[in-house]
């Protein structure tokens, strides 16, 4: 019933599991002990947009997938425009690019290794 | 006669003109030759190792006793290379006629939408 | 029971062939007679997996081999030959292993496969070439023969990219098949060049034969340029960067039950790897160097694989480039294993005495081969969660999905679980070879312990893109299609349980299925050898 023990570590994954049981009914208990005049579905729970014009259409709330990393890609721009350009669409390319490897290899085994 | 290392170096040259073919050449159907040559120069390779100087055929009913043969494995493994390139070629062939029917055209630098 | 454990090696071939060829003319006597003969083919062949496991690892854990034709199943070295000149299959520690991780991921997407096919036409030629790709990867992990494996291989390359490119109607899938069609064919062409060198430069081809070979004559020129072709051959059909443009290709146009066979079949292309590197080449090259090669490739992987995953728009090949990035893994484990194993060679040491303890060499391959088997599971519940998906909204677009998780409460919570085990976070199963492999490549050299979690990290924010994209939101107009039918559910939620089993109890299943496979490697080729030239 034990974990598994990496010689550095170990990891046993019964132990975690209670461990997070327990923080999780220690959150459930100061979470009631909390304010009682709180209502769900009410002006008390909606967002604040900050004043701007709120969409009438739920749909238009919703980020969509492809500008959720939108600030991280953006900062690593010099990375993925190089990356993202190598990774053209042309068959001519990924044979190159095996060949390469071979060349590559060849070279690891027969000069330096 | 000997004929030293010479198939050798035929047989990796046409695998270098294969991988030519594939490397540089746009038309699609060029590169499926371009496969193809390599296949045949590996072929080539596989079967002149059986080779043995002045052998005979492996059959054995029908060769002098205590005359040489030819290996016959290499034999048997360059036919299994033969119809295995058979069948590459054919769905090879066969994708091609089907991208072309979507895509108008042969051309490998065209035939980009999956990328990035 | 004893008798059939005996010929399962066959066994697993044969029955999915049977299967292979019967399904045409089974179809025609209609949909559900030919749904019933594949689960029943695909049920025996894993109860078949199971059966060979459970005699291998409850026995003694020698390798044990079979041999196709000739007198005795049993009798390597026919009588008055000194050489094996027989095809064997041969069962190791290794092999039995990489058989239950592909019997899982079969059964699962055979099954799922019936659901997912239903409202289509042309099923008979898919299972056919379903069960091809089967019979072949099952032939690749089980061969004792290096030709034989050139010739799985291509069996496997040729059903593989007949499923990729099976649905001509999509203009991308034809694209996709041409691709991978040309560059599986070229690896399987320079695979069969290195086995020509080998053949015409020791005589024969079985691997235990040319392992005992090399290993005492060493490894000359030729060997070595054999070693690198089937280095590069191999590792590009496993999907290592910078050969892996293929992937996101393959496995994004697939459909969604076979994209995960597929990468069953990517890793057992590494499996032919270890097999090469470690029994074939395990004792007369440099090993260090071929450890270092392994090792460069893992980290291009992993760090690659995880970044392009990041920016893509279409569900499935973010999934395909998360799958790509996980490759990396193992081959992070086992090349840390290998340059291990050359340094306690070179400095004396036993390997014995490492295997059972806890040399951090054996840890990293514990890790890899682990890995091996988590991530088959995870990314096998990942793509049939993401064929739900794109089933249920229509579109694989992230930008025009959304609001799933209203009414397809299972799929979301599959998701979850197949996202979070694949980026490692606890109680998983993905964090229990994770941590194996972060512990162990950290005592070799920290910086790639560092890549390694952070590209986990990243794998994370990826799944959280994927999972906002599709699931989160308010319900839109396409979130009306309702849960996937219980038919999809099921092998999602086998999977699942599988994730969760592996994931709590890892101890368990390292000890009983791991180690032996590990040891099988990093003990050389010794044992290997021994069951073929050794009487048999």
């Amino acid at each position: 019933m034990g974990g598994i023990n990496s010689g550095f570590g170990a990891w046993n994954p019964i132990a975690w599991t209670l461990l997070f049981l327990g923080v999780l009914i220690v959150g459930f208990f100061v979470r009631s002990r909390g304010r009682k005049d709180y209502k769900r579905g009410t002006d008390q729970a909606q967002p604040f947009l900050s004043g701007n014009p709120e969409p009438d259409s739920a749909e238009a709330l919703h980020v969509r997938g492809e500008n959720l990393y939108w600030g991280m890609v953006h900062g690593l721009s010099a990375y993925y425009e190089r990356a993202r350009a190598l990774h053209t669409g042309i068959l001519n390319d990924y044979v190159a690019w095996f060949i390469g490897a071979l060349g590559l290899v060849f070279v690891i085994l027969f000069w330096i290794g | 006669m000997n004929v030293g290392n010479f198939p050798f170096v035929v047989a990796v040259l046409l695998v270098i003109l294969g991988f030519y073919a594939l490397l540089f050449k746009r038309n699609l159907i060029k590169m499926v030759i371009g496969i193809s040559l390599v296949e045949t120069g590996v072929n080539l390779f596989l079967v002149m190792l059986g080779y043995r100087s002045g052998g005979a055929a492996p059959i054995y009913t029908y060769a002098n006793p205590g005359e040489r043969m030819v290996l016959p494995t290499p034999q048997a493994l360059t036919l299994t290379s033969i119809v295995i390139g058979l069948a590459t070629t054919a769905l090879l062939l066969s994708f091609a006629v089907f991208v072309h029917r979507h895509y108008g055209t042969l051309d490998a630098r065209k035939i980009k939408e999956l990328r990035g | 029971m004893n008798t059939l454990a005996i010929h399962a090696p066959v066994l697993l071939v044969a029955v999915p062939l049977l299967g292979a060829f019967a399904v045409p003319l089974v179809g025609k006597l209609g949909r559900g007679v030919r749904d019933s003969f594949i689960g029943l083919i695909v049920a025996v062949t894993a109860a078949l997996a199971g059966l060979l496991a459970a005699d291998f690892f409850a026995g003694s854990g020698a390798p044990s081999v079979y041999v196709l034709g000739g007198g005795g199943f049993n009798l390597p070295l026919p009588s008055g030959m000194s050489l094996p000149i027989r095809i064997m299959f041969e069962v190791d520690g290794m092999s039995a292993f990489m058989t239950l991780v592909t019997a899982l991921v079969t059964l699962a997407g055979a099954y799922f496969s019936f659901s997912y096919w239903r409202e289509r036409s042309g099923g008979s030629m898919y299972y056919s070439l379903l069960m091809l790709l089967t019979a072949g990867i099952f032939g690749m992990e089980l061969t004792g023969d290096l030709f034989n494996f050139f010739v799985f291989l291509e069996i496997t390359s040729i059903a593989a990219c007949g499923l990729v490119g099976f649905r001509v109607w999509l203009k991308r899938s034809q694209e996709a098949g041409f691709k991978v069609m040309t560059l599986y064919t070229l690896s399987g062409i320079l695979v069969l060049l290195a086995v020509a060198l080998l053949y015409g430069q020791h005589g024969g081809l079985n691997i235990a034969f040319l392992a005992g070979q090399i290993g005492t004559l060493g490894a000359s020129i030729v060997d070595k340029v054999a070693l690198g072709l089937l280095l590069t051959g191999l590792a590009m059909k496993a999907g290592a960067v910078p050969l892996h443009m293929w992937a996101p290709d393959a496995y994004g146009e697939a459909p969604a039950p076979t994209s995960a066979v597929l990468v069953v079949n990517s890793q057992a292309s590494l499996y032919g790897l270890f097999r090469v590197l470690f029994t074939l080449f395990g004792v007369g090259t440099a090993l260090s160097t071929n450890g270092w090669i392994l090792i460069v490739f893992a980290i291009l992987t992993i760090f690659v694989g995880v970044t392009m995953a990041l920016v893509q728009s279409d569900i499935k090949r973010l999934i395909a480039y998360g799958a790509v990035s996980q490759i990396g893994y193992m081959l992070l484990g086992v090349g840390v294993g290998l340059v291990r194993r050359a340094s306690l060679l070179a400095g004396g040491g036993s390997l014995a005495s490492s295997a059972g303890g806890l040399d951090y060499g054996f840890v990293a391959m514990q890790g890899g081969i682990f890995h091996m088997l988590n991530d088959a599971a995870c990314i096998g519940l990942l793509f049939l969660t993401t064929g739900a998906v794109i089933r249920a909204s229509g579109t694989r677009d992230l930008n025009k999905m959304g609001g799933l998780a209203h009414r397809m409460k299972w799929t979301t919570i599959f998701f979850i679980i197949g996202a979070f085990a694949l980026a490692g976070v606890p109680p998983f199963n993905g964090f229990a070879s994770k941590f194996l492999i972060y512990e162990a490549s950290f005592k070799l050299s920290p910086f790639l312990s560092v890549v390694a979690i952070l590209s986990s990290i990243m794998l994370l924010a990826v799944f959280v893109k994927a999972f906002q994209g599709a699931f989160l939101g308010p319900k839109t107009s396409l979130a009306d299609a309702g849960e996937a039918p219980l038919g999809m559910l099921i092998p999602m939620a086998v999977l699942a349980l599988v994730v969760i089993a592996f994931g709590l109890f890892p101890g368990f299943f390292v000890d009983k299925i791991v180690t032996p496979a590990a040891r099988a490697l990093w003990l050389g080729p010794s044992e290997y050898i021994g069951a073929v030239l050794g009487g048999g």
